[in-house]
């Protein structure tokens, strides 16, 4: 029958529109369906029915750990009394070599004698250049510089908010730790081994094949954590 | 150099017999044409030489005597050292599958004059302008050779080793004022004008510019010929490239008479952003990012063939768990683009929104899927030369990985592409307005160098995954998707199968995912400061959801940036039988015959 | 408009001098602010019109998952007549900037613009490219950026949210589409194509490079 296609698509369209006030009256008795963090989660999962809308100012959509948006530098916890605690960055370069749009500055720091510092004096990321790529946290052998979570960085003028200063840049690694828990603990872990097999290998100094085995170890757990491959 | 590269080897004793049927079609050539066609002998180059003079007619030998009939790739390089310019052709054989047959060119870079392959290989047409805009080869006996992707008043050939754009700061990446003394700018400041702008010098503008695409509407015809009926001029209409259906800044210069189209005219670079400029400064690993901005749907797809390509060119083996994510993601983001294709092809058939937002729910959860996974929705940049960059997460949207793509391929997928069936497929409106529109034969899709679901919906069942297979795809039982009639109606239909023979595949990979779990994802080879360990030339091609897409790259040895770095973008090339597919169609059907390319923008302009 | 949000209790700075005297008018104006600017912020409808990889996002924003028509952007119109502001989406290229300088002269006032991605704030990742205009705001006055390559939908979401906060704090008695003198009433000059980008407010400075050029190759031949 000539139109049967139409009304057959048409079905389909009434059945969506009756399937979002179907899953209203199911959560009608959790709570609701919006703006309650469980049944976001599984409105936005396969699980989902109906609407899927996000509130977006009231709920966010979570965002998992391996999100990247624009870089940040990680710092120690700043001491009691202190506005920011110790660099990770070591001034190394290898994020401003590797950037593909080249938008990281890095002044390295000099100690009085003149001989370069392993910290860096000035570091600037340009945001209006930043591709997001998240290479540079791929490839810091030092876990120094990683991908912000933070998305809400509209701003009224670009000229001042979008180099990103030292200042601007340097989170407490507690910040890390709470955006991405799994990743940090994953990289924490690599790094204690890289410092124990390194540790052990001093000791065993000129002993049999001069710790051959925690040299593997090393570089291996080593890769692990200059890739950002453990989590 | 340049001497002993034309230089005719000695004669060895050449097998009768080949296993390869591009040796075979090569050996033919130098049998034929044994002063013109000679081996190159650069190191790792593949292919051969040929004489510029008689370029037409080995292509033409190629096409008729060889069976090589898909001329896939066209692209120039700039050999400064030799003083020379390079023309690189890749020609398929469509019917047999397999390499290509690789032809170089060279000709003098102060004078760089190469037969067109148009009348040969319709399909060379956007390419050679391309080549023509980039490079200042020219064409001779091509019918339009205008720049494609600067505009008309454009000063130089940017492609050119010697021409610095006005930011320019060195030639290749890193830059030395990063790092160590890096004190920041902006590049603006820098220049007088404030702007990213540089005028050749003793330039006065006069005023004149203003006239900008004069030659746009040469030859093109308005007034109409004295038929009986009634008489009405032919206009000249503007699409784009601010038109909501135009799929981005894409324009068409369409000659109309009534509602009918006589012509029609693509007008890109409207989205021109020196890919392949920027690409020969990258080093090889900062390239990755910048693929994913190619055609920005499929990122994951543009990721493969440029590892691909790298790959082949520095020698490095994939492990078998990345080889098996990277099907995976690719066979995902296939799904993800038909499904927001084939949304877009119904939005401009007049199917406004409701199909789109449907389709959209399910890639929305492919999307949750690539951010978990690689970082971000769109821009992934996941793959890296030797595997991938991250493994699978462990849960996407609190759900187990594994879990979730079970019931991502098997439930949720196969039912959106029910309901897409159910909406549109025998809905009466979509048949009036798609059967029968856009024909493109079998004989013309190959000529014009179509590609992709473009190519397979006129009948000629080639894709790359089957005819030249990579990653492992020669493992995986699928059926190449393929339709006869080459109209709107088959590449909406096409679209639907690939989806599905998609899921196959997809289904054939889960096992092999659960079974390779805690493997490892990438190879021990370098990644960060990358050096070619060999120069040469390499082209890795993937079929990606467009249609063929390559990457070809050349290096010197131990150069850690590419030499020549061109991408064979399907989108463009498939555009070159838009004119084709619309003439006599009417105005309003050259929207859903574009919709039913499927282009991206950023892919066609680069 | 490139200025930071205007305080909404202070007094308007730049009332017309045949009002200075006039009290009411500032009066009235806080009183019908918050009408004005209600009616104005949640009838914000977006030319629909994108430029490259953020204008996917931009979609996805307007879709089912994130609906910025919650916002009362409603829908996408297709000529800039209707449109009251202009998602700057993606990367503008040479080729693209007299066409997006045009469509923003053809919007009534009040129009604005928000830059979306890196690429339309400052070029972006192919800022260095020859071909790429190195931040719409050279060319157009833009009201608010959003960083990000690109923003997720609900960092754009956020952008509007920010940008809606902008309208809230513009007054009836000061914005500049009802004065006489309208700062904002002169079209911006469409550039043009010539060997590069030509923007005509710079045409003096050109000629003159092109002088200075001119006598130094003089001197040095």
């Amino acid at each position: 029958m000539y139109g049967l296609g139409i009304i057959k698509g048409m079905a389909i369209t009434m059945k969506h529109f009756v399937a979002t006030y179907l899953d209203d009256l199911r959560w009608l008795t959790n709570g609701g369906r919006y703006y309650n963090d469980e049944a976001l989660l599984v409105r936005q999962s396969l699980k989902g029915q109906g609407a899927i809308t996000v509130f977006y100012p009231e709920e966010k959509l979570p965002v998992p750990e391996r999100f990247r948006f624009v870089p940040f530098l990680v710092t120690d916890e700043p001491a009691a009394g202190q506005q920011w605690g110790q660099d990770w960055c070591t001034s190394c370069g290898i994020c401003a070599k590797v950037c593909p749009p080249q938008c990281i500055w890095i002044e390295r720091g000099k100690q009085p004698n003149g001989r370069p510092k392993p910290e860096p004096e000035k570091f600037f990321i340009d945001i209006d250049i930043c591709m997001n790529c998240g290479l540079c946290a791929e490839f810091c052998p030092f876990d120094a510089i990683k991908m912000d979570h933070d998305y809400e960085l509209a701003s009224y003028d670009r000229t001042t908010a979008h180099i990103h200063d030292k200042e601007r840049l340097s989170k407490p690694i507690s910040y890390w730790r709470e955006i991405a828990p799994k990743k940090a603990e994953a990289e924490a872990s690599a790094r204690d081994f890289v410092k124990l097999a390194k540790e052990r290998r001093k000791n065993k100094k000129g002993g049999e094949a001069s710790g051959q085995e925690e040299r593997m170890e090393e570089a291996k757990a080593r890769q692990l954590v200059y890739r950002g491959k453990l989590y | 150099m340049t001497d002993t590269m034309l230089k005719t080897p000695e004669p060895s004793s050449t097998p009768d017999v080949y296993d390869n049927p591009v040796d075979e079609a090569i050996a033919a050539l130098k049998k034929r044409y044994p002063d013109t066609v000679v081996d190159d002998s650069r190191e790792n180059y593949s292919g051969v030489v040929v004489n510029a003079n008689n370029i037409v007619e080995v292509a033409e030998a190629l096409r008729d005597d060889l069976g090589f009939n898909y001329l896939s790739s066209v692209t120039g390089v700039d050999l400064i050292e030799d003083n020379k310019l390079e023309v690189v052709y890749h020609a398929y054989n469509i019917e047999k599958g397999g390499g290509a047959v690789v032809l170089h060119v060279q000709v003098d870079r102060d004078n760089p004059i190469v037969p067109s392959l148009v009348p040969i290989f319709p399909g060379a047409d956007f390419q050679e302008r391309e080549a023509w805009d980039m490079f200042g080869i020219r064409f001779d006996g091509h019918p339009d050779l205008r720049r494609i992707l600067t505009w008309d008043e454009f000063h130089g050939h940017p492609l050119r080793k010697d021409w610095r754009e006005p930011f320019y700061e060195a030639d290749a990446k890193p830059f030395g004022s990063r790092w160590p003394g890096g004190s920041v700018h902006r590049a603006e400041e820098q220049n007088i004008y404030g702007k990213n702008v540089q005028y050749p010098s003793g330039w006065v503008p006069t005023g004149g510019e203003y006239e900008v695409e004069t030659n746009m509407y040469e030859g093109v015809t308005i007034s109409r010929d004295a038929t009986p009926g009634l008489k009405t001029d032919k206009v000249i209409v503007n699409m784009g490239p601010q038109h909501p259906s135009t799929h981005g800044v894409f324009r068409m210069v369409v000659t109309l008479d009534g509602e009918t189209i006589m012509g029609l005219r693509p007008v890109m670079g409207y989205l021109h952003r020196n890919h392949e400029k920027i690409g020969e400064r990258n080093t090889f690993i900062q390239n990755i990012p910048y693929t994913d901005r190619l055609d920005y749907i499929s990122s994951m797809s543009n990721n493969h063939g440029y590892v691909l390509a790298i790959e082949k060119l520095m020698g490095a083996e994939v492990t078998e768990r990345a080889e098996w994510i990277r099907i995976l993601m690719v066979e995902l983001t296939r799904v993800v683009n038909h499904l927001w294709a084939l949304g877009f092809l119904l939005n401009d058939l007049g199917a406004m929104q409701t199909p789109m937002l449907y389709f959209y729910i399910e890639r929305e959860l492919v999307l949750d899927f690539f951010e978990a996974a690689a970082g971000s929705r769109m821009m992934c940049n996941y793959m890296r030369f030797g595997g991938v960059a991250y493994d699978l997460p462990d849960d996407v949207r609190g759900q187990p990985i594994m879990q979730f793509l079970h019931d991502l391929i098997y439930d949720r997928i196969p039912k959106a592409l029910e309901q897409g069936d159910g909406l549109m497929t025998g809905n009466e409106i979509l048949r009036n307005r798609s059967i029968g529109v856009g024909y493109l034969s079998a004989e013309d899709a190959i000529a014009y160098s179509a590609a992709g679901p473009v190519l397979r919906a006129s009948g000629v069942p080639y894709d790359v995954r089957r005819a030249e297979p990579y990653s492992y795809y020669e493992h995986l039982d699928f059926d190449v998707a393929v339709r006869y009639n080459g109209d709107i109606y088959d590449r909406f239909l096409i679209r639907m199968d690939e989806m599905r023979q998609s899921l196959r595949i997809l289904e054939q990979v889960l096992p092999h995912l659960k079974a390779t779990e805690g493997a490892p994802i990438i190879g021990s080879k370098p990644q960060y400061a990358l050096r070619m360990p060999a120069g040469g030339e390499a082209y890795g091609r993937v079929e990606n959801p467009k249609g063929e897409l390559g990457y070809y790259v050349t290096a010197k040895r131990r150069s850690s940036n590419p030499e020549r770095y061109h991408v064979r973008a399907p989108s463009f090339i498939n555009l070159t039988a838009l004119e084709k597919m619309t003439v006599g169609h009417k105005v309003a059907d050259s929207v859903a015959i574009l919709g039913s390319i499927d282009i991206v923008l950023g892919e066609v302009d680069r | 408009m490139t200025t930071s949000p205007i305080d909404p209790g202070a007094a308007p700075p730049n009332v017309p001098d045949e009002l200075k005297d006039n009290v009411t008018i500032t009066t009235l104006a806080k009183l019908l602010d918050p009408v004005y600017n209600w009616s104005r912020r949640n009838s914000m409808w977006p030319l629909g019109f994108g430029l490259a990889c953020c204008a996917i996002e931009m979609i996805c924003a307007a879709s089912s998952r994130f609906d910025f028509a919650r916002f009362g952007m409603e829908v996408f119109r297709a000529t800039p007549r209707q449109a009251d502001v202009m998602i700057i989406s993606g990367t503008v290229t040479k080729k693209m900037v007299p066409t997006i300088v045009r469509l923003y002269n053809q919007m009534a006032e009040p129009h604005y613009v928000i830059s979306m991605g890196a690429c339309a704030s400052g070029g972006g990742p192919f800022k260095e490219g020859y071909s790429v205009v190195d931040g719409i705001d050279k060319f157009l006055p833009v009201d608010v950026y959003i960083p990000g390559c690109p923003p997720t939908p609900q960092a754009l979401l956020n952008g509007m949210i920010a940008m809606q906060e902008k309208i809230d704090q513009q007054s009836i008695a000061n914005v500049a589409w009802y004065r006489k003198d309208d700062p904002t009433a002169e079209v911006v000059p469409t550039p043009v194509l010539g060997p590069d980008l030509v923007d005509i407010r710079q045409v003096d400075i050109i000629k003159a490079e092109a002088a200075k050029a001119k006598a130094e190759t003089a001197v040095s031949d």
